[in-house]
């Protein structure tokens, strides 16, 4: 689904290549094996650590991860194998012939400490003073092999500075155990080849580009290394002291905004399983921390519904009607900041299709520091927003020079559901025990449409529950049942869809300025494309290029991480796809279940048009505050 | 085309004509060459000692839109350097080695990796190979067999040691670092742009010719049993005749060390920093893939030698050589060197030292390369070997009695 071992790895760490009979039942499909004395029979080219999962054998791991392509550097999965000399990394080795394997035999327990032991004694630091601790790798795997003492010594003295040059990640490489999860990710799983090792022998380490700091090299903040990092060497740039220092003084108003995908994982870090939707548990929470005010980000998300999608229609209009701007069709979303980073990066050329809408974080941080300042009657300078976001990337976000429409920074601090969790535990909260409550006025419950944009194919899907039922009058019950639009529901890396419009109603009100009716539009096939994690982006971008089908499209959904924001860096860690489903899913039952499903609904968003952005979606109002300009970054400028 | 012949051995330091190999080959099937060379019981000479008509069928039977043939000429092994005296003296049997390769596996491309440091070669190593090509043994249709072509470009390596294990290579051939894959699959499977592949040392292509030439069984009249053929030997350290022999397999360290006049020898260092040290008691064991197999460094050294010194230099070239991915390799040798200095400033404990010797067991069985698997040969070897010396301080020359 994903891109493992499809991307820029090199062939080495690619899953070995077999060809296999149609079926694993035929002759030369499958191969009869002997795990420990138990005889089992696998597909052709199993990994030996595949096998063993699936007979519920345990054998320890440090490099691999289930989203990723293959390494066997760590060697800590390393067992033996009849008539071969030296032990095997199971991770590693396809099982082609019918092997002996054995995977606890004095040898093999004996080199797994002995790796684990080298492994430790060159880890700077100590546990306690980790952000880590209780969920590392290298810790469960010492406490695993019962590892009581430094065997062969411990480091002294840190080797490296710390990197905290870039708003979204900090690099830590005395923690670093190489075991090159991060690079590749970032280089396969992203397609982004950020990280790489630098170096041989005993000053091998993982570094950028000439060893450049994060800050300067094309990092585009989405953390997925962090969520695969088996240890504290890397994270999200916490801003946790600067928001209780807000909290804590009695002078600032200090409001948090709650994106949706947080709820859905945040209970992973108290110890529930993964796809517990938290959000009123989450907002007595936050209201026990000290925050002044809850604000549900799914609200500016149905403002981005509004302003993207009327962008979409006016994009089009001008497009199809009268010829203008070709070359903005199709149209970008732009509310992932990896992805737009992304292609600021890599596809510069491509700036003009991304919609000119903020993200809804942004859009949030303005409205609080002008609108809501407003209403309320508050000096905008002693406001401070927060977002919880699941995401690295907001944090660059927030900090990007234009993000300022407000008059001061629209957005002080990007909180990751991680650092939230922190705070919430250090407040001496059990959260799964909370009673709920719900978000504050005057933005109160949002709808369901944005609920979704947690997953990926949300926004899409949001989008289109508007735009068709503003362009056909129709509800988009009579097309989708219940208003689920499945088909750009899912995980496959890349979906595409096409929706006949068949039949067009009357011009809303808020669009009569602009042209008279949809006639234009009524025939017409609107194709939409979704896409998540940066690797498939670029599939379908190199398709664009090419003037494949995507070029085509009118509408695609971009998103920088695997399985949209649910995946996101700043998410509960670890991560792998059954995680990523199961919040996916608690998001998608939460939604099933609200009154208001579609952003046009919402009545607060109908208030807020209709008492400050007066002139109505992509008007003149919005477009000062709601939306923004990207920067054709190229390879140069980071 | 005749050249002075400077050189003396029995089979590689012999007289040969340009073509005459390739020419002969050309007139069997890919099969028979396949089968002569399986007759020979001829093995790599780069360290690994494999066979090497197996490794050649398996390239053979694997189908694939193209295949390679490599010759590993990184020779970055200490204490090696006959690789280097066949590139430069004997070019034609190193180069018609690879064209009969490509022949018998069914190979179109031939690509000499060639150690860093041997730059100053490349330039008439290039213009030999465009001798061959005017004499038709490269090209299109060599020799006139319809349908057979071959080329052979020369890549220069980056002079990292473990650029010479041939999967590290390959990934230095593709760009990428120079680091070891997972194996299998095996280059001859997946090598190079994952497709088939076969990695042979420069001297194990230069048998070739001659294997063809005179057969497989003639062949065998060298050597022993298990060893067929003869070797090149890279002769270094305390003789008075340092420099690169040919020498039957089986010979004895005592043989050898007659020939190159060394005296006082302490010790023989056999398979460069990856081998094993040899003390005085041994020197009566054989040369040979059943005794001591190495890819042909020997390094002599003689009773005024500090055997300890020698262990940190080559513990010094690991831990610099190792390419760092996997932890047994790469954080391992820093903890032997650890030992070895430990040794050095008198602070160690035995208990300590068994534990050393304990992950050395453990990097020989768990790295992911030869590289770690045989780093920690000389730490065991040498700890043992001259523990009198080392630990007792006692005369040099009383060791290893
Ligand atoms: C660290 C390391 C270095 C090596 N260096 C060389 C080398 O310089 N030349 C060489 O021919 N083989 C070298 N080898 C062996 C190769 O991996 C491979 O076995 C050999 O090229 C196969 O050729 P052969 O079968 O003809 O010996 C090295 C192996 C290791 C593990
Ligand atoms: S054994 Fe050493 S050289 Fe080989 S892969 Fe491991 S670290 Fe690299």
């Amino acid at each position: 689904m994903e891109n493992k071992g499809n991307g820029r790895a090199p062939v080495s760490q690619k899953p070995h290549k077999i060809e296999l009979p149609l079926h694993p039942e035929y002759i030369g499909g499958s191969v009869k094996v002997q795990i420990n004395e138990k005889e089992i029979i696998v597909p052709l080219g199993t990994t030996i650590l595949e096998a063993c999962k699936k007979n519920n054998i345990h054998i320890p791991t440090l490099c691999h991860h289930d989203d990723l392509c293959i390494a066997g550097v760590c060697r800590v999965c390393v067992v033996e194998i009849e008539n071969m000399r030296t032990l095997q990394a199971s991770c590693a080795f396809p099982i082609t012939a019918p092997i002996k394997i054995k995977t606890a035999t004095p040898m093999v327990r004996k080199a797994r400490k002995n790796i684990i032991d080298l492994l430790i004694s060159e880890h700077y630091g100590e546990c306690y003073s980790c952000f880590r601790n209780n969920n590392c790798e290298l810790q469960s795997l010492a406490k695993e092999y019962g590892v009581d003492h430094y065997n062969f010594g411990h480091v002294q003295k840190p080797r490296f500075k710390i990197d905290n040059s870039s708003y979204s990640v900090v690099r830590d490489m005395d923690k670093c155990i190489l075991c090159k999860r991060c690079v590749r990710t970032c280089i396969d799983l992203q397609e982004v080849g950020v990280l790489e090792a630098i170096g041989r022998g005993d000053s091998t380490h993982i570094g950028t580009f000439f060893d450049k700091q994060l800050s300067d090299v094309i990092c585009i903040n989405c953390g997925q290394c962090i969520n695969r990092c088996p240890t504290g060497a890397l994270r999200a740039n916490d801003p946790r002291d600067e928001i209780w220092r807000a909290i804590d003084d009695p002078k600032k108003h200090v409001v948090i905004q709650t994106a949706p995908s947080p709820r859905a994982a945040i209970g992973e870090e108290f110890g529930l399983e993964a796809g517990h939707s938290m959000t009123g548990e989450l907002n007595t929470a936050l209201r026990r921390i000290g925050f002044d005010k809850v604000f549900d980000t799914n609200f500016t998300a149905d403002l981005t519904i509004m302003e993207e999608g009327t962008e979409l229609i006016l994009r089009l209009y001008n497009a199809l009607v009268k010829s203008e701007n070709l070359n903005k069709i199709p149209q970008f979303t732009s509310c992932s900041p990896g992805w737009v980073k992304y292609l600021e990066h890599f596809y510069p050329q491509y700036i003009d299709n991304l919609s000119s809408a903020k993200s809804p974080q942004q859009m949030f941080g303005t409205l609080i520091k002008t609108f809501y300042a407003q209403e309320e009657n508050i000096n905008p300078a002693d406001i401070v927003t927060i977002a919880v976001m699941p995401c690295s990337a907001k944090k660059f976000e927030c900090n990007r020079p234009e993000m300022v429409d407000s008059g001061f920074k629209d957005v002080d601090f990007g909180l990751t559901t991680r650092e939230l969790a922190q705070m919430i535990k250090e407040t001496g909260i059990f959260l799964p025990e909370l009673p709920k409550s719900g978000f504050d006025e005057p933005f109160g419950e949002a709808s369901g449409a944005g609920l979704i944009f947690g997953a990926t194919g949300g926004v899409m899907e949001a989008a289109l529950r508007t735009v068709v039922e503003l362009v056909t009058g129709k509800k988009v019950e009579n097309l989708f049942e219940n208003a689920n639009i499945t088909p750009v529901r899912g995980f496959e890396g890349i979906r595409y869809v096409e929706l006949p419009i068949e039949e067009v109603g009357d011009v809303p009100e808020m669009y009569k300025k602009y042209f008279s009716n949809w006639n234009w539009l009524k025939g017409a096939t609107l194709k939409v494309a979704v896409a998540h994690g940066t690797a498939n982006a670029k599939k379908v971008m190199e398709n664009i290029k090419a003037g494949g089908i995507f070029s085509e499209c009118h509408f695609i959904e971009f998103m920088g991480c695997p399985g949209g924001c649910i995946g996101g860096g700043g998410q509960p860690i670890p991560t792998n796809a059954e995680i990523r489903a199961k919040r996916a899913e608690a998001i998608y039952k939460e939604e099933e279940g609200l009154p208001i499903r579609k952003s046009h609904e919402n009545p607060h968003i109908a208030y807020i048009y209709e008492n400050f952005l007066t002139d109505g979606p992509c008007g003149h109002k919005s477009h000062e505050l709601l939306h923004t300009k990207y920067i054709k970054r190229g390879e140069y400028i980071a | 085309m005749k050249k002075p012949k400077v050189r003396n051995g029995k089979i590689l330091f012999s007289e040969y004509t340009l073509g005459e190999g390739v020419r002969k080959a050309l007139t069997l099937s890919r099969e028979d060459i396949l089968f002569e060379i399986k007759d020979s019981k001829l093995k790599g000479r780069g360290g690994a000692g494999f066979p090497v008509s197996t490794k050649w069928m398996l390239g053979a039977a694997a189908i694939a839109e193209r295949k390679y043939i490599i010759c590993n000429a990184d020779e970055g092994e200490p204490g090696t350097f006959k690789d280097r005296v066949l590139l430069v003296e004997y070019p034609e049997l190193v180069f018609e080695g690879m064209v009969i390769a490509g022949y018998a596996i069914g190979a179109k491309f031939g690509i000499l990796y060639l150690r860093g440091e041997y730059e100053y070669i490349r330039k008439s190593l290039q213009d030999f190979l465009e001798l061959m090509r005017k004499e038709n043994l490269l090209g299109k249709n060599i020799l006139g067999k319809e349908g057979f072509d071959f080329d052979i470009k020369i890549h220069l390596g980056s002079s990292a040691y473990v650029c010479g294990e041939e999967t590290a290579l390959i990934e230095s051939l593709e760009g990428h670092r120079g680091e070891a894959r997972n194996r299998p699959p095996y280059p001859v499977n997946t090598g190079f742009r994952g497709m088939p592949t076969s990695v042979n040392n420069v001297e194990t292509l230069s048998c070739v010719p001659h294997i063809i030439l005179n057969g497989g069984n003639w062949f065998k009249n060298f050597g022993t049993e298990k060893s067929t053929g003869t070797k090149l030997f890279s002769i270094s350290g305390d003789c008075e005749k340092p420099d690169v022999y040919e020498w039957e397999w089986g010979i004895t360290i005592a043989e050898m060390l007659e020939k190159v006049g060394a005296k006082n020898t302490k010790a023989v260092q056999i398979g460069g920093a990856s081998g094993i040290c040899i003390p005085k008691s041994q020197f009566n064991r054989k040369i040979a893939y059943e005794d001591i197999p190495t890819g042909g460094s020997i390094i002599i050294f003689d009773k005024n030698r500090d055997m300890l010194k020698i262990l940190k230099n080559f513990m010094e070239f690991f831990v610099e050589e190792s390419c760092g991915q996997c932890t047994p390799c790469r954080i391992g040798n820093t903890k032997l060197l650890e030992g070895v200095k430990m040794i050095e400033n008198e602070k160690y404990t035995f208990a300590y030292l068994d534990k050393l010797k304990d992950l050395g067991k453990t990097m020989q069985i768990a790295s992911k390369c030869g590289l770690g698997q045989s780093s920690p040969n000389s730490f065991i070897s040498i700890l043992e070997n001259f523990k009198d010396e080392i630990f007792y301080h006692e005369n040099g020359d009383a060791n290893g009695k």
